[in-house]
């Protein structure tokens, strides 16, 4: 297969980006988008060219680290990670338009590859249980249902790679965080610090600059865990159930980057 | 130098219990003016900085990803194993002690593998606790099942995602030490070295993956937790990422490297379809259960395979092993569906896959059986290969998973050089020759909750630091061995990316240092390694600068890195005059083809030292820590 890419260049944070055409010539169809790449960037080497800087680790699509827009899409056509798109899912002879993902939130590292540490500092402002290593309780002290355990499972195996964010027209993390407040809000283990945790993950989104929802269900659609916007429901349950309690809490701010 | 483990003295049970008596503490109030580094953020690395920040330490972790949730522990799918007896079927310490000392071939070390057991169960309750959510029965309590041919069931796990729960529970448990500012976790920064004060470890030279700026770090002692090496072998089920710089770094300044032959390939993972190809996918071992493997007898055979008819299928583990079939373990299975593509008889694009056929399954259970069993392997089978198992034979190639070997460790996780800990699969850790199915999860848990933050404050405890600045002249020298290592990658005037050259290495490795290696072939893989190390420098291109994000400059100097170890790998196997485990030397196997030890002469640790003038002047040089068994007896297996 052949294919026309037009690829998004950028050196730095601060260096101005463009578009760049590349062709590709005699593509597998069974190479995955990531290996196409791969064997662009050693043509590249091997002829003296720069290559197209980009993130991806596992490329079986559980690490969540890869994370391009292709052809608009974050991912790519098929609802599931970059690393799990194939050549076979694109028309023999077309362009492809290959971006990192977009947002404010996340700024650009070089080419295709963007900082998403934003993500981690949602985590830091409360998506944990607060408890240190040591004894613990026995599991089956704390039951849980099969109803609540799949609700739950539903929304933690979240990779967190920030497709639901770059899909947002408003660029919500709402689904990400959502996903986090569903796990650990119903959890029995989480109710301790339930409120704090729905009420500090809202602030720090708004600190980072994430937009709020307003039900486009975008995230939805592109997320490669196939997350239901439904937590965005329970998130918004959860924070106007901590705005109502008045125990002062500390806020752990993480500083913005 | 004699390697010591420094094992406590008395009976096995309680030996740990007595280390902890005996151990020494920091105070409350001291430990802030202790600074401690953490290398990875796997299940160990970031369980030890979770744990050490909630003790009270002040801990900078390291890792090449841009967060530490993205490190590869997040893969694994199958379990964790625990003796908890949840079961009922008198499931005990002693049990899963002996199942791991088995089934590492008898060539572990009994007093780490029976602590192993003791604390596995403590992980359960820790990391529930945290909330990750374990699969539950009706009634709501923890479920477990059968995993990896043990007769218990006392593997626990989330759906097929174990491995991604329990690092998101450690990786939460680090950013909650991060906001208590007791953890600062360093994302994207590569360690390139370690610096040793007087031959004590005292910090590290990291490498910022984004404006290239290399940075020293000072602390009191050094935990190295980036796991292992399978990637040597090029392709692997390991992430793209996933390598062995940080642990050979420490090698090189004088930490012995212990059993590097050691290395598990896993039977079903979906084969290479062309030179293209990144990595390999692994599909769950279950799919074993009610599949039949088989090739076509015919080495030219072209027609489609459900068109074949039933005598002209060889399937070979139902012939040569009758009693087990396909369900023969995972060693067995790799080696057999070698030998056959050896012989021409593969199938695939590359001719190195083998048939994995569900139709007489299907028949006899109906599709809708095995589709409650197998779907979302199915999908995500088709997914990858856009062919449907309903309609036509998986097929399935072995691939390099796991390495047992690694920085040789003591009883408590210390490395040969003084305040170097390694833990989780960068050290040699508790497998022995070969590692059971839900086994790497508990050990890497194991070390980083509940181990290393008692040696490491043990160690902290008993050692008198002198201030140091990041001036001192070891830091200096440190920094520009590795500003020349750039520098030189940077002028080399190759043509060939890393990558290209990275996939020689593999080919030679996985052909003669895979599941079958015999001297002959290891002697010339040596030669081959040798030579690809000579030509490496001037072979590769590294474009772009050193002082930005620079993915090629990276792969390169961890190539390197993997270049030696390569060479030591088959060095150790070429020494290594028997078949353990995931270790099968042609010359050493019984009539049966089995796995012949030779336990007289190598029921030991092998701990290799690198060459103090380099790799050119000299060689790798052995020291054999023997492996006393007390409590059980040496056994063979057999699966005719």
């Amino acid at each position: 297969m052949n294919f026309q890419l037009e690829i998004w260049r950028q050196d730095s944070r601060d260096a101005p980006g463009h578009f760049e055409t590349k062709h590709v010539e005699d593509v597998d169809p069974e190479a995955s988008f990531l290996e196409m790449l791969d064997t662009l960037n050693e043509d590249l080497v091997a002829k003296g060219g720069r290559t197209v800087a980009f993130d991806s680790d596992c490329r079986e699509g559980i690490c969540g680290t890869c994370a391009l827009t292709i052809n608009g899409m974050p991912h790519g056509p098929n609802q599931v990670t970059t690393c799990q798109t194939y050549m076979r899912d694109f028309e023999d002879g077309s362009t492809i338009t290959v971006e990192p993902f977009r947002n404010n939130a996340f700024p650009a590292v070089r080419d295709l590859a963007v900082d998403r540490s934003a993500l981690d500092r949602i985590i830091q402002a409360g998506g944990y249980v607060s408890v240190t290593t040591g004894p613990q309780p026995d599991p089956n002290s704390q039951p849980v249902t099969p109803e609540v355990h799949q609700t739950v499972m539903d929304a933690a195996i979240c990779i967190g790679c920030g497709a639901c964010v770059a899909a947002c027209p408003n660029g919500a993390a709402m689904l990400f965080t959502g996903a986090k407040v569903t796990h650990l809000n119903n959890l029995p283990q989480g109710q301790p610090e339930r409120d704090e945790r729905s009420r500090n993950m809202v602030l720090q989104m708004d600190e980072e600059g994430f937009g709020g929802c307003t039900n486009y269900g975008e995230c939805a659609r592109v997320c490669p865990q196939d997350i239901g916007i439904d937590v965005i429901g329970m998130l918004n349950r959860e924070y106007r159930r901590s705005s109502r309690t008045k125990k002062k809490t500390h806020p752990k701010k993480m500083v913005a980057q | 130098m004699t390697l010591d483990a420094r094992i406590p003295e008395g009976p096995i049970a309680g030996k740990w219990r007595r280390w902890l008596d005996d151990h020494k503490l920091v105070g409350p109030r001291n430990r802030p003016s202790h600074r401690v580094i953490v290398v990875g953020t796997g299940l160990a690395g970031a369980s030890a900085a979770a744990s050490l920040g909630a003790q009270g330490f002040k801990v900078d972790s390291f890792c090449f990803h841009d967060s530490p949730r993205r490190a590869h522990s997040i893969a694994a799918q199958g379990g964790i194993n625990a003796a908890k007896d949840f079961a009922n079927e008198g499931d005990a310490v002693q049990r899963l002690f002996y199942d791991t000392i088995k089934g590492g071939d008898f060539r572990s070390r009994e007093a780490n593998v029976w602590r192993l057991a003791q604390v596995s169960t403590n992980i359960i309750d820790q990391a529930t606790a945290q909330g990750v959510p374990f699969n539950r029965e009706y009634g709501g309590q923890l479920a477990t099942r059968s995993f990896g041919g043990v007769l218990v069931k006392r593997t626990f796990y989330t759906r097929g995602q174990t491995g991604q729960q329990l690092l998101l529970g450690a990786y939460q448990a680090l950013q909650h030490q991060v906001a208590e500012g007791n953890v600062t976790v360093h994302n994207r920064h590569e360690m390139l070295d370690v610096v040793l004060v007087d031959g004590v470890a005292r910090g590290i030279i990291a490498r910022n993956l984004i404006t290239g700026a290399i940075e020293r770090h000072a602390a009191d002692c050094v935990v190295i937790a980036s796991g292992g090496y399978s990637n040597a072998f090029y392709l692997s089920t390991n992430a793209m990422g996933s390598n062995a710089t940080a642990a050979w770094k420490a090698t090189k300044k004088g930490a012995y490297f212990a059993n590097p032959c050691y290395t598990q390939i896993h039977p079903t993972c979906i084969p290479q379809s062309g030179e293209y190809q990144s990595k390999l996918t692994l599909m769950s071992e279950s799919l074993r259960n009610d599949g039949r493997i088989w090739v076509p007898r015919d080495p030219d055979e072209q027609r489609e395979p459900q068109d074949i008819p039933e005598e002209e299928r060889y399937y070979f583990l139902e012939e040569r092993y009758p009693a087990f079939g396909n369900l023969a373990p995972r060693d067995i299975a790799s080696r057999a569906a070698k030998v056959v593509c050896d012989d021409g008889l593969g199938v695939g694009g590359t001719k190195r896959g083998v048939y994995l056929d569900f139709r007489d399954e299907i028949e006899r259970q109906g599709r809708d059986a095995i589709e409650g069993k197998y779907l979302n392997l199915f999908q995500m089978y088709e997914r990858i290969t856009g062919d449907s198992p309903f309609e036509k034979p998986m097929m399935i190639y072995p691939a390099p998973h796991y390495t047992m070997g690694g920085l040789w460790v003591d009883y408590e996780l210390q490395t040969t050089v003084q305040g170097l800990f390694a833990i989780g699969e960068a050290n040699f850790s508790d497998h022995g020759a070969n590692r059971l199915g839900a086994s790497a999860l508990m050990q890497a848990l194991a070390d980083g909750y509940f181990i290393a933050p008692h040696t490491v404050m043990h160690y902290l405890a008993t050692q008198r630091k002198k201030p140091l600045d990041t001036e001192h002249e070891a830091f200096v020298e440190a920094e520009q061995g590795v500003r020349s290592q750039i520098d030189r990658l940077m002028s080399a005037q190759g043509t060939k990316s890393p990558q290209a050259i990275h996939r020689e290495v593999g080919a030679i490795m996985l052909d003669k240092c895979g599941m079958l290696r015999t001297r002959e072939g290891l002697l010339e893989a040596i030669e081959q390694i040798r030579e690809i190390r000579a030509r490496f420098w001037d072979e590769v291109r590294v474009d772009g600068s050193a002082e930005e994000f620079n993915p090629t400059l990276e792969y390169a100097g961890r190539l390197a890195d993997f270049i030696e170890l390569s060479e030591l790998m088959c060095e150790d196997a070429l020494r290594r005059e028997e078949s353990c485990g995931g270790h099968f030397r042609g010359e050493h196997e019984t009539e049966d083809g089995e796995a012949l030890r030779h336990d007289d002469e190598f029921a030991v640790v092998t701990a290799w030292q690198y060459p103090e003038d380099g790799l050119d002047a000299g060689a790798f040089e052995p020291h054999d820590e023997p492996l006393v068994f007390n409590e059980v007896k040496l056994a063979t297996r057999s699966y005719k």
